[in-house]
């Protein structure tokens, strides 16, 4: 399992590099001078000289690319152009807004998903086996900032049931510890924060969730009507278990494997997702401030927050590998 | 989105009753209500690209009437009103043609170049492979829509940087997808008879191998219309795409959706609407394709 561990870990660095050539890059894609372009109406000559010397556009490429590796390496992945603060500051600051976001949203997409994937599989061809693949192929076309949109209207404006903006109540008197808001408020016990961050959460967290759940139901779907069709099944059929038993304990445990590997993928879309979703609620994470930074023509953070995103996506890739090494051992041997 | 990698074609598997493979799929197709209901929902989407431009004329310039904002359905305005009195329903029906043309355009240059890539790489390895599948996973390792977010928002808003970022974004299922295409099929007993009998490398590939594996690639790019759609809505959302006046699902949405605490709900429900429709009935013609193209596959 080490060497196994080792070698897929192995394989990552030159994606990382890969990565990091690319995010290098984005800056050359802007036309004409980046200095120019990026300041925009702020330009001035000193501060256009200022970014020309900060991103050593005047050297060769190579080594623009070895200073910007150095840097990120450093943890210095640039400064905002338009309020001067290190961008990795404001995005470890703004990070567990979005962490919370996606997280509720995998808890839904997974609670949910796996459920109704089970259902849909063992009453296969049945009215609800019809409506849940009706509903994830709805699910799955549904573009998530129109139903964000539609869900702060019909709950926050319509129904007066829910709010439909930022993470807590305005003139809530609270400080955070660690800008987890729920995990703060259970921490020091301040239920009333913590019932009021949980309802800010539902509507986002419904926007951000749809897609992955109908993506989760799916695969669970398919993967559980593979598995049932398997001889063992039949086995554990025939020594007389109940059938609760067969698809709990025999079924679903190995068709999970396939579901793990989705889930991970998904971590990737749904901090993308973020983006539109955090939009629409005034969500202040990391995907509502790259929406203003692209407003603002901030390159800086579009690209520190990609690269960022990007490195997530690789090692959730990585851990998901090796969990499913660690889950199914003929993996590792092949 | 979804990948098909493994789902190649199999020539002999699929002749059913003396019928062409082709004819035996567009009957599994025909026969299939999903793919029914897909295939009907994308045909009026085309119908619509295609003919509003000849029947109706429309100025994107010279709409608006600032005494029609926002005004709920009405006979004159089935749709409603957007926040500069221009009819929704006129606007929706004319992004049509924007919307579905950015999203086959990009699917299409998506399609051609990865499949190519995925092609070469495939059929020569070593290190053409290598490289390739290098670059492929460089990309992968960013989601979808904040790479076409990133590039659009470097080399600046607009359609033609949008279809540039979401063709770029959708190469790598192309290209996987026809490598394992070529891989699976460049073992099969046909082009092994194929090269026996003496036929060039390039042309086995060009007669014998490209045809097996478009049947998963069809399949891919009907789904990626899907996807491109709602990327390109997404773009458009964020003031990335389609730049004002011009209609666009995305960029219609982006006008109105400020406005939902002021109830107006048709100045955003609609073009949404839209959106989901046109992906739901690429997503069901795709899925509907995929099981008549391989039947192995199954229903679901």
């Amino acid at each position: 399992m080490r060497r196994y561990a080792l070698q897929r870990g192995l394989t990552a660095i030159p994606v990382l590099l890969g990565v990091s050539v690319l995010v290098f890059g984005f800056i050359h894609l802007i036309p004409g001078d980046p200095a120019v372009t990026m300041l925009g109406e702020r330009a001035t000559p000193e501060k256009v000289a200022e970014i020309r010397a900060r991103l050593g556009l005047d050297r060769p490429l190579w080594e623009q690319y070895v200073r910007y590796v150095g840097r990120v390496i450093r943890g210095d992945l640039g400064v905002s152009i338009v309020r001067g603060d290190p961008v990795l500051t404001d995005l470890l600051r703004r990070f567990p807004a979005t962490v919370e976001l996606a997280t509720a949203a995998i808890v839904v997409a997974v609670g949910l998903g796996i459920p109704i994937g089970v259902a849909s599989a063992v009453w296969r061809n049945s009215v609800v086996d019809s409506l849940a693949r009706l509903g994830a192929l709805i699910g799955v076309s549904m573009p998530i900032f129109w139903l964000g949109v539609m869900l702060a209207w019909f709950f926050g404006v319509t129904l007066r049931v829910l709010p439909t903006g930022f993470r807590l109540d305005t003139g809530a008197a609270f400080v955070p510890w660690t800008n987890f808001v729920i995990v703060d408020a259970a921490l020091q016990g301040n239920w009333r924060v913590l019932v009021d961050a949980l309802r800010h959460l539902i509507l986002p967290t419904l926007a951000l969730a749809t897609i992955p759940l109908a993506i989760v139901a799916r695969m669970t779907r398919a993967s559980m009507l593979e598995v049932l069709s398997r001889e063992f099944i039949r086995t554990a059929e025939a020594k007389g278990l109940s059938q609760r038993a067969v698809i709990l304990r025999h079924a679903l445990r190995n068709a999970l494997l396939p579901i793990v590997t989705v889930v991970g993928l998904q971590i990737g879309h749904l901090l993308a997702g973020a983006i539109l979703t955090e939009t629409i609620f005034s969500w202040p994470g990391i995907g509502l401030w790259v929406y203003e930074s692209l407003e603002a023509r901030d390159y800086a953070i579009v690209q520190g927050t990609s690269l960022f995103i990007a490195v997530i996506v690789v090692v959730v890739n990585l851990t998901t590998d090796l969990l499913y090494a660690v889950v199914d051992p003929r993996i590792r041997y092949d | 989105m979804a990948t098909l990698e493994g789902a190649v074609g199999h020539p002999a598997a699929v002749t059913n009753g003396g019928r062409s493979p082709a004819s035996a799929a567009w009957l599994r197709l025909a026969a299939s209500p999903v793919a029914r209901a897909g295939l009907v929902i994308v045909g009026l989407f085309v119908l619509i690209a295609v003919v509003t431009p000849a029947v109706h004329h429309y100025d994107a310039r010279t709409d608006a009437d600032l005494g029609l904002r926002l005004k709920p359905p009405t006979a004159a305005h089935p749709l409603g009103t957007d926040t500069l009195g221009r009819d929704i329903l006129v606007r929706i029906v004319h992004a049509t043609r924007v919307s579905l043309g950015l999203a086959v355009t990009a699917v299409a240059v998506a399609a051609t170049l990865g499949s190519l890539l995925g092609f070469l790489a495939g059929y020569l390895r070593r290190q053409v492979d290598l490289v390739l599948m290098f670059c492929m996973d460089i990309l992968l390792a960013f989601p979808a829509t904040l790479l076409a977010i990133a590039i659009v928002a470097m080399i600046g808003p607009g359609l033609r940087n949008s279809l540039f970022a979401i063709s770029l974004v959708s190469v790598p299922a192309y290209a996987r997808l026809s490598r394992s295409a070529v891989l699976t099929l460049r073992e099969q007993e046909f082009v092994l008879a194929a090269r026996s009998l003496g036929g060039s490398g390039g042309r086995v590939l060009v007669s014998h191998i490209v045809p097996n594996s478009l049947p998963p690639l069809i399949v891919q790019a009907t789904l990626s219309v899907a996807f491109a759609i709602l990327e390109s809505a997404a773009l458009g959302f964020l003031g990335l795409g389609a730049q004002p006046p011009t209609p666009e699902w995305g960029a219609m949405l982006a006008d109105s959706y400020k406005y939902f605490t002021s109830g107006a709900w048709w100045a955003f429900f609609f073009p949404g609407a839209a959106i989901m429709l046109a992906v739901l009935g690429f997503n069901l013609l795709g899925d509907g394709l995929r099981d008549a193209l391989d039947p192995r596959l199954g229903p679901g």
